[in-house]
């Protein structure tokens, strides 16, 4: 039924294989490189959507699929093989339907840049990668996948390589991802080991780890290890605290290549991670509560950082780490459906959001070049009042904007708001929980209606000798922004929460929940992970909190809007009085320098130290003395080779006294 | 035909330099071609060694040969005795392999004396696959310091500025250890006669029977794997590599790192550990944890050097580190891991050090500070420098993941567990150096004016890398082919130091301890 699934992740290799071979020799357009790679995008989608309404219609909902043998050594046993499911068929929707709109919108942002070709090679090959992750049926292939995307990502941040900047932030993505995978590494050989050599199940299989976890024990040492390290894998790809300093200086990126892979797709790869081996982590309570730590200190801190930044792409990156931090929150105090949904919702609004700055950094870039000026085109302090310059751009961008701070009925209102419902009410969950996210909720309407209010309302700041010479984008670039902007408003409908499905005997059931209840509820089940009695069923609870966060939200939005548009010099002011914190803060609380000063430095010189110091000095010191000792021992012995036969003579008979003499007396 | 195949692939390069001798010494593109087309056929005589399926049902050895060789009365017998079994048959292959491209990569690089030069690549090719396929002690002892001569001439003579020294020390190193080995071996034999086993010269096969005691055992051990190690190279026997690799030619550096260095790895498996199995459990936790430290302390130098030629080399370091972690491991993972990482490593290191060859031809420099910038100027290359990048840091569905992750996963199972844990470090740890590298060589703005003019890989060069970079992918994507053939030879090994060890524990064992010489 749904044989030809392996084609889903094939095609944008294709795609990524022919454009990268023929591309600057031979095929040159730029329509036909940017139509092949988003012709295989667009056949991806159709074919993931296929399968995924073929799925919804299914009895069957989890479908296996060996493709051939990768790896057979002993009890090792490893296949190249699929697995088709609600969760898988959901992400491999996300990545094909924005992954082709990403595509699109490429096209006309790319436009006339050197290594066009270079760039939907690319871009094809993380799709590949971002597919086979979501799709892999065992451990082993969806870590192709895993590192396949961080590969991806180095190369597409560092595409500018002439920079030295986007050289560095290229390796800092994937050297601290590697990090993470290491975790990654760790968690599933103990777990491979541990579940072979104690249970007799040696596998790397997802469905047979999912059938065969309980025999670690819940809240066993072996499970929290595990899934703590495999959570360390997800902190990398995921940019959670401590490994996300990597997400914001990737940045230095295409800007399609923030909203695709650093903020739509591959950074969520943690999030699904988590969710794939939901059975294996909701046996860990311990490592839940840590992952329900992480994640709101982290939805919390970055917003923190959001607050200060100037440059338009900084901002979301950090809002996107943020955004992250609530998935986790949502996975660590068991509600995987609502991360999952919030995972959905935030690929299409941060998306949009994304190619909203693209546009405006594409139309401000146009702006400089035609005034032939070098200011920074990112930056928001020159921006302003760009509303009606860019029509299309800016009701997108604010309508995403809105979604984003979650005002009722638009689609992160409903994924946040379950995120946060659980978050206080679930048997893993606690009010303090709740209230870390409410407040980073609050902070985010805050700095995105910051963002807005800087780069669309009030006067225009940007140079005169520019000012007027911004553009409207080309519809390869609004098209997609209008599409998503439409999905952020109204995607959240497939996961309205029942309490309010039913008002008005309206009876809107929560699709999401259902489809995904085959992945997710037998863990939630065996676990009993659910909300709290006391609160099940009482709406004042639910409507409460709910009340409570929106109304947090439009403090938020409120806050920005008095700062920016009532009272201009107020920011100003504030940052003057606070000047210390908002260095800080601007400075982003100096973590990389922290960073530096503990690892990157002391492994520097600890290189050196060994080199010099050890290798050459100690090691090579032994062995080119033993050579200098035997030198100085033979020009010694040399004053015994004369030349001169009755010296030879000589020797000749002393030798002869000295055996004879050892022979009679000896 | 078949019944002397082994001794035809390993005489046909000698062969080859006779033949060359003919040649006129100033006909230079006779005598690379001739050369070429030695080690071209002598890899196609190699080639059914790989589709043979007798390896994937028996893990004996097969193809062997035995003639009485050299007697001296009745107490000292050598015989030529050759025989090849899934563990010595890809490294076999991977030599016959190799040979090809290491002569294809001199066709620029090596303008002085190129006759000479040929004529020592050939008769180390003999030397190298003899010494892999010899099932008598005394013959692969032979083999062994013959591989050693033509490399230390080859660095002498063909090195850069610092080759008198490099070459020096790689001799006097690698005799070092030969010597102490040489002494075991002689000890091993006289003590065969000793415990009047029924003995066939310095046959292996006729030792792995021996029972040696753990005390004897130990100083035996010792020698043989002080004379490996240094081979191989492990912690702190291996200053003489990032010499010998830097000064070598080319040609030199890609057969050092991708066959001579398997010698030593080779030796472990073949020789010092299922000769001296107990001595080997005693060991264990030291040789474990200098392969550990060299993974982590490779991989740190490696990352502070300037010149790329000896990034590379201290990048061996670290990689022979996890080989050796795997092998140590002694299950089915682990040592199928090491035995596919040593190919793997022979592949990427060796393409690696063809890539540097490439970059010094044209600019006479290999210090990273003198490039950058250079994928624009040269984007083929890039790519292929990219590809090879990935496969040395072990990127999944590279060659080196699989073996990297075999070396990890066997590790864990074995006893080596806390060791497998630090040992994972050094995944991270490579691709630190190694993107480092490549991003201060190829990214960033092409400022260096000589760097500006650089030609993009010639065609010759092109297909120089292309076969090499077939094989990251195979391995990367379907390596049970070299798998299938490489398990039951590794099975049996496993077995036998197993049951050795279980007997040592068991019982006490009746065996003289002092030997007195006949």
């Amino acid at each position: 039924m749904y044989d030809k699934l392996w084609l889903i992740p094939l095609l944008p290799l294709f795609g990524a294989i022919i454009n990268g071979l023929l591309g600057k020799r031979f095929l040159k357009s730029e329509k036909v490189i940017g139509g092949i790679a988003t012709g295989v995008m667009l056949l991806s989608f159709l074919l993931s959507s296929k399968y995924f309404f073929q799925l919804l219609a299914d009895e069957v909902k989890v479908h296996e699929q060996i493709v051939a043998s990768w790896m057979s050594v002993g009890n090792l046993q490893v296949n190249w093989e699929f697995l088709f499911d609600p969760l898988s068929a959901l992400m491999i929707m996300v990545v094909t339907g924005v992954g082709t709109l990403i595509h699109l919108y490429s096209i006309g942002y790319m436009h006339g840049e050197a290594g066009f070709y270079r760039f939907f090679s690319y871009l094809n090959l993380f799709c590949f990668a971002m597919l086979m992750l979501v799709l892999g049926g065992n451990a082993l292939v969806m870590f192709i996948g895993w590192e396949g995307v961080g590969l991806c990502s180095y190369l597409l941040i560092g595409y500018y390589m002439e920079k030295k900047s986007a050289g560095d932030a290229a390796k800092k993505a994937f050297v601290v991802n590697r990090v993470g995978d290491f975790g990654f590494l760790l968690g599933l050989m103990t777990l491979f080991w541990t579940l072979g050599s104690e249970h007799g199940v040696w596998t790397t299989n997802f469905v047979k780890i999912g059938e065969n976890a309980h025999l670690l024990g819940t809240g066993s040492v072996v499970v929290t290890v595990i899934t703590l390290c495999f959570f360390l894998g997800a902190t990398g790809k995921s940019a959670q605290i401590p490994l996300y300093t990597w997400l914001p200086d990737a940045m230095e990126g295409p800007t399609p290549v923030s909203a695709l892979i650093h903020a739509a797709t591959m950074v969520t790869a943690g999030v699904y991670m988590i969710g794939r081996m939901s059975g294996l982590f909701a046996m860990a309570p311990t490592t839940m509560m840590v992952i329900a730590i992480i994640g709101a200190a982290t939805a919390l801190f970055a917003a923190t950082i959001g607050f200060a930044q100037n440059d338009i792409k900084r901002v979301l990156a950090y809002s996107t780490v943020s955004q992250l931090g609530y998935m986790f929150l949502a996975m660590g105090v068991g509600a995987f459906t609502g991360g999952i949904f919030h995972l959905m919702t935030h690929a299409f609004f941060k998306a949009c959001l994304f190619l909203g700055s693209g546009s405006v950094i594409h139309g401000m870039h146009h702006a400089y070049h035609h005034a032939h000026l070098h200011d920074d085109p990112q930056d928001m302090r020159n921006m302003g009042g760009l509303k009606s310059k860019m029509p299309i751009t800016y009701w997108t961008f604010l309508l995403s904007t809105i979604a984003i701070t979650g005002v009722p009925l638009f689609s992160a209102f409903f994924s946040k708001d379950e995120i946060l419902w659980w978050a206080a009410s679930s048997t893993r969950g606690s009010l303090w929980l709740w209230g870390v996210g409410a407040i980073a909720a609050g902070m985010t309407a805050f700095y995105m209606f910051r963002l807005v209010a800087m780069t669309f309302w009030g006067k225009q700041k940007t140079d005169a000798r520019a000012k007027d010479h911004i553009p409207e984008s080309p519809w390869v670039i609004t098209l997609p922004l209008v599409i998503l902007a439409a999905l952020a408003v109204v995607g959240g409908y497939v996961g309205v929460p029942h309490v309010l499905g039913n008002i008005g005997g309206l009876h809107i059931p929560n699709y999401l929940e259902h489809f995904l209840d085959p992945v997710f509820g037998p863990a939630q089940e065996t676990y009993r992970i659910a909300i709290k009695e006391a609160m099940a069923h009482s709406l004042l609870w639910e409507f409460g909190l709910m009340g409570a966060s929106v109304a947090v939200g439009f403090l938020g939005i409120g806050v920005a809007i008095w700062f920016y548009i009532k009272s201009p010099e107020l920011p100003g002011k504030f940052t003057s009085k606070f000047s210390g914190l908002h260095k800080a803060v601007y400075n982003k609380w100096y973590i990389d320098e922290l960073y530096d000063f503990l690892f990157v430095n002391p492994i520097k010189r600890c290189g050196l130290f060994f080199w010099k110091g050890f290798d050459v000095c100690i090691v090579d010191g032994v062995v080119n003395g033993v050579g200098r000792v035997t030198t100085l021992v033979s020009s010694g012995l040399r004053y015994t080779q004369t030349g001169l036969t009755q010296h030879y003579a000589m020797w000749m008979v002393i030798g002869v006294v000295m055996i004879v003499g050892f022979y009679i007396f000896g | 035909m078949s019944e002397h195949l082994l001794s035809i692939i390993t005489f046909l390069p000698l062969l080859g330099m006779a033949m060359l001798l003919f040649i006129p010494r100033d006909n230079e593109p006779l005598l690379k071609g001739f050369t070429l087309i030695v080690t071209l056929v002598t890899f196609g005589i190699s080639l059914p060694l790989a589709f043979n399926d007798v390896f994937i049902t028996s893990g004996g050895m097969q193809y062997t040969e035995f003639v009485k060789w050299i007697s001296i009365g009745d107490f000292f017998q050598m015989n030529y005795n050759l025989g090849i079994d899934g563990i010595s048959l890809w490294l076999v292959l991977l030599t016959t392999f190799i040979m090809p491209i290491a002569v294809l990569s001199t066709w620029q690089a090596i303008e002085k004396n190129t006759k000479g030069f040929m004529a020592l690549l050939l008769l180390l090719e003999t030397g190298m696959i003899g010494a892999f396929i010899s099932l008598d002690l005394f013959l692969f002892y032979i083999f062994w310091e013959l591989m050693l001569i033509p490399m230390y001439f080859l660095i002498g003579i063909w090195g850069g500025k610092n080759r008198i020294y490099a070459a020096v020390k790689f001799f006097i190193y690698t005799a070092v250890g030969s010597l102490l080995m040489l002494v075991a071996i002689i000890f091993i034999y006289y003590y065969a006669q000793q415990s009047a086993l029924d003995t066939n010269g310095f046959s292996i096969t006729q030792f792995y029977q021996m029972n040696v005691p753990a005390d004897v055992q130990i100083w035996l051990f010792l020698a043989f794997a002080f004379s490996f190690a240094i081979k191989v190279p492990m912690f702190p026997l291996h200053t003489w590599l990032p010499d010998a690799h830097t000064e070598a030619p080319t040609a030199g550096s890609v057969i050092l790192a991708a066959v001579m260095l398997k010698m030593g790895t080779y030796g472990f498996i073949r020789f010092a550990m299922p000769l001296f199995p107990e001595a080997l459990a005693t060991c264990m936790p030291y040789l474990a944890t200098l392969c550990v430290i060299g993974i982590i302390y490779g991989s740190l130098v490696a990352m502070v050097q300037s010149d790329v030629k000896k990034l590379v080399a201290y990048s061996s370091v670290a990689h022979l580190g996890f080989v050796m972690l795997g092998v140590f491991a002694l299950n089915l993972q682990g040592m199928a891991g090491g035995m596919i990482q040593m190919v793997n490593h022979g592949i990427s290191t060796g393409a690696l050090f063809l890539i540097v060859g490439f970059i010094y031809e044209r600019r006479h420099t290999r210090e990273i500070s003198e490039f950058g910038g250079l994928a624009k100027q040269m984007p083929i290359f890039a790519t292929i420098f990219m590809i090879v990048t990935l496969s040395s840091i072990g990127l999944p569905g590279t060659n080196g993941f699989v073996g990297e992750f075999l070396i990890l996963v066997g590790a864990f199972e074995s006893e080596l567990r806390w060791y497998a844990v630090f040992a994972t470090t050094g995944v991270i740890l490579a691709a630190v150096y190694m993107l480092w590298m490549f991003q201060r060589m190829m990214f960033g703005e092409l400022n260096n004016p000589k760097n500006t003019l650089l030609k993009d890989l010639s065609v010759r060069e092109i297909i120089v890398m292309l076969p090499l970079l077939l094989f990251i992918f195979w391995i990367g994507i379907y390596p049970n082919v070299f798998f299938d053939k490489m398990n039951p030879a590794l099975e049996n090994l496993i077995m036998q130091i197993d049951g050795k060890q279980q007997i040592a524990v068991v019982q006490k064992i009746d065996a003289p301890k002092h030997i007195e010489f006949k």
